[in-house]
């Protein structure tokens, strides 16, 4: 399996995605780095709506994901309710 | 009543796919016209996916709000002289060179894209396209935003347009982008969208900007990710014009092959320039040239390149020679601008032995024994008044055009040779991949622009170096020449208060 | 291998050949493993010119800024032209010698191994 990567802007919207990322994807590792915040998992990783919102205490878009994404690597799988990312290796 | 929301689904299919119609009385091949040439076959556009599923009234809607966060944050950095609060003067070189070197490529992304973007037929590519044809355009009248604050105060920014057409090592990335432009329309997908976007913009955008904010720049770090933000979006389309292309017709595959061949090479060469803003320009360091290469190229690129195998795709051949100049590129770019800073729109220095510690560190195979040297030579001869700046033009590579200063792979002392001989006339390549490219359509290089010989030839202004340097609108004494002494260093120490 | 064009005719005019330099010929210089120099260079000689007129104006402007060039010994110096070794008359001219457009002409002193021997 490959590794997928997805990185954010480092401010107050990304730590909740992040805070969801970690809860959903428990192999998931998180980078911080200088600006930025970096995370990788093996195979795939999954941003779920639901817990994003309950992390953020309000309700949250799949699609405002692009206001503070800054790169990812793999296909992408997007629904209203949950944004994943995946190698098919 | 209220309006039913419609899912993410049916919007993208009402507002992309719905957008299209059938042909009753022109003829698709002449609305098409390009569609065909480059051996490519479609059978069937419905097939297209675009991930994202990022319909127009959505894609206004978060722009706009990326502007809107982005400039409140110019408006800080000016206001509170963001300029004076980087980590040193030095640093500002970097984004002269971004400005001069990278952004015209944005418009010529843009560019590109309008023109691809009118001439695939599908419509779901087509809107994809033009999404990005826009993002491209925007991406460069931020970054001149950003510059515009740092223009006020350091030479080498105010002519970075006129100094496109014109200045040698700029030949580089624009040689690179009209490469590019002049393909057909799948051609500059696979290279743009896919090689350079997918690929290597990453390694641009990500580390060199996460660079940017280590070393107190606000505007730049703010341009280069929410720059990046839309680019996640432009890897996503090359990722799928590439799956598309594989998956259309099996006649396809040798052709998109041969495209990455010829597209990974030329994007790696052009990030030379990336290397040695990263190991060299950053007066801060966190991340050496080949800590980035191998996290973003051969962790990230060999993963996809995995994905992409079960259609028949492999990595190229010279993968394994980018391995092994990884250790090198930074350092022999470097040395290169430093001897030609003459006639450069930035400045170039010595490394301090600080810095000089940290390349030994992340470099232990090679820096100490090829280019620490040269270094101690360079700052010997400086001490004696006769800092070091090359007499003559340098011999370049006919395809990539940037000066043959590329070692062989097994040994780094000895400068690569290659040459191939067309219609009786002699051509010159810095490497096996330049001179098989050229091989390959001798007809689209055999016409290259290369500065050099323009020069010589006397069409820079003709006569000497100083009419070059005007011709460049060079601001002679100023914008060129060694950081120590120049204008800038004298005022960044005014404004520290150092004697 | 041909580019694939809109037209069957597509073809790129050469920008630089011999005709465009006024009577000169480009020749490029570099002298192996002596690495201050980043590259080799490009250099507009008259074909007419001869080898000894070469070894006298155009090395010293190429190289002198180098701290070894004082001990270059021309009578032993080895030459490569073009990729192959090459033992010039120096009392002939450059065409003589088939010293042509855009040939690639390199110093190799074995003796003399750059700064601190690191090939600089």
């Amino acid at each position: 399996m490959s590794r997928v990567q997805i990185a954010f802007q480092d401010n107050d919207e990304s730590r909740y995605i992040v805070a969801a990322i970690e809860q959903d994807n428990p192999t998931a590792v998180v980078h911080y780095e200088p600006a930025m915040i970096r995370v990788e998992n093996e195979g795939s990783l999954t941003i779920n709506r639901e817990s994003v919102c309950e992390q953020i205490g309000m309700d949250w878009n799949v699609q405002s994901l692009h206001l503070n994404l800054i790169t990812l690597t793999g296909h992408i799988d997007e629904e209203d309710d949950y944004f994943k990312i995946m190698w098919n290796n | 009543m209220s309006p039913t929301k419609l899912n993410l689904k049916d919007k993208y299919k009402l507002l992309t796919r719905d957008l299209d119609w059938e042909f009753s009385y022109e003829d698709r091949q002449e609305a098409f016209p390009y569609e065909e040439f480059e051996g490519i076959k479609i059978t069937d556009w419905d097939k297209w996916e675009d991930p994202f599923r990022l319909t127009m009234d959505a894609y206004w809607k978060y722009q706009a709000e990326k502007e809107k966060k982005l400039y409140a944050i110019y408006d800080a950095f000016s206001q509170n002289n963001g300029h004076t609060n980087v980590t040193d003067a030095r640093y500002v070189n970097a984004i002269k060179l971004f400005l001069t070197g990278v952004s015209p490529g944005e418009h010529a992304a843009h560019l590109g894209f309008a023109f691809t973007g009118r001439q695939m037929g599908g419509i779901g590519a087509r809107v994809a396209a033009q999404m990005q044809s826009i993002d491209e355009l925007r991406h460069i009248q931020t970054q001149i935003h950003a510059m515009s604050h740092y223009n006020k105060f350091f030479d080498g920014f105010d002519e970075f347009n006129h100094m496109h057409d014109r200045v040698w090592y700029l030949s580089v990335p624009k040689s690179f982008f009209e490469d590019a432009r002049t393909a057909g329309p799948f051609e500059f997908m696979v290279a743009i969208g896919f090689s350079f976007e997918y690929v290597l913009t990453n390694l641009l955008f990500v580390p060199f900007m996460s660079g940017a904010a280590y070393n107190g720049d606000m505007a730049t770090v703010t341009f280069g990710f929410s720059a990046q933000s839309d680019e996640a979006r432009h890897m996503t389309l090359g990722l799928e014009i590439i799956k598309f292309l594989l998956e259309q017709h099996e006649d396809n595959v040798p052709i998109v092959q041969k495209w990455l061949d010829k597209w990974l090479w030329r994007g790696y060469r052009l990030l030379t320039l990336v290397a040695m803003m990263m190991d060299y320009m950053l007066p801060q360091k966190f991340m050496s040239w080949q800590e980035a290469w191998e996290l973003y190229f051969e962790d990230a690129g060999g993963a996809l390149f995995k994905d992409l195998e079960r259609y028949g795709i492999k990595m190229p051949d010279y993968t394994e020679t980018i391995k092994q100049e990884k250790e090198h590129l930074s350092h022999q770019a470097w040395w290169t601008f430093y001897q030609y800073t003459h006639a450069a729109a930035f400045h170039t220095w010595t490394p301090s032995s600080d810095e000089m510690d940290w390349l030994s560190e992340k470099y232990p195979n090679t820096f100490d024994k090829y280019y620490r040297p040269r270094w101690e030579l360079a700052a010997e001869m400086e001490a004696k008044g006769e800092r070091f700046y090359t007499t003559g033009l340098p011999q370049l590579c006919q395809t990539c055009q940037i000066p043959m200063m590329f070692t062989e792979v097994d040994d780094p002392s000895q400068v690569a040779y290659r040459e191939s001989v067309y219609n009786d006339e002699r051509f010159h390549f810095c490497s096996d991949p330049c001179k098989s490219i050229f091989d390959n359509e001798p007809e689209k290089y055999v016409h290259a622009w290369l500065p050099v010989h323009q020069i010589l030839q006397g069409n820079c202004g003709g006569g000497g170096l100083d009419k070059v340097i005007e011709y460049y609108h060079l601001d002679n004494g100023a914008a060129n020449l060694e950081f120590e002494g120049s204008p800038d260093a004298e005022r960044w120490k005014q404004w520290k208060g150092v004697a | 291998m041909t580019v694939q064009a809109l037209r069957n005719d597509y073809h790129g005019d050469f920008k630089d050949s011999v005709d465009k330099f006024g009577g000169a010929q480009l020749v490029y210089i570099g002298w192996d493993k002596h690495q201050l120099f980043c590259s080799s260079r490009a250099f507009p000689l008259l074909p007419t010119m001869t080898f000894q007129e070469l070894l006298d104006n155009v090395m010293p402007e190429a190289f002198s800024q180098h701290p070894e060039f004082g001990r270059v010994v021309w009578e032993r110096a080895e030459w490569i032209l073009d990729n192959q070794s090459f033992q010039p008359d120096h009392s002939k001219t450059l065409a003589e010698l088939g010293i042509g457009h855009k040939s690639v002409l390199r110093l190799v002193t074995p003796n003399l191994t750059g700064y601190k021997g690191a090939d600089v």
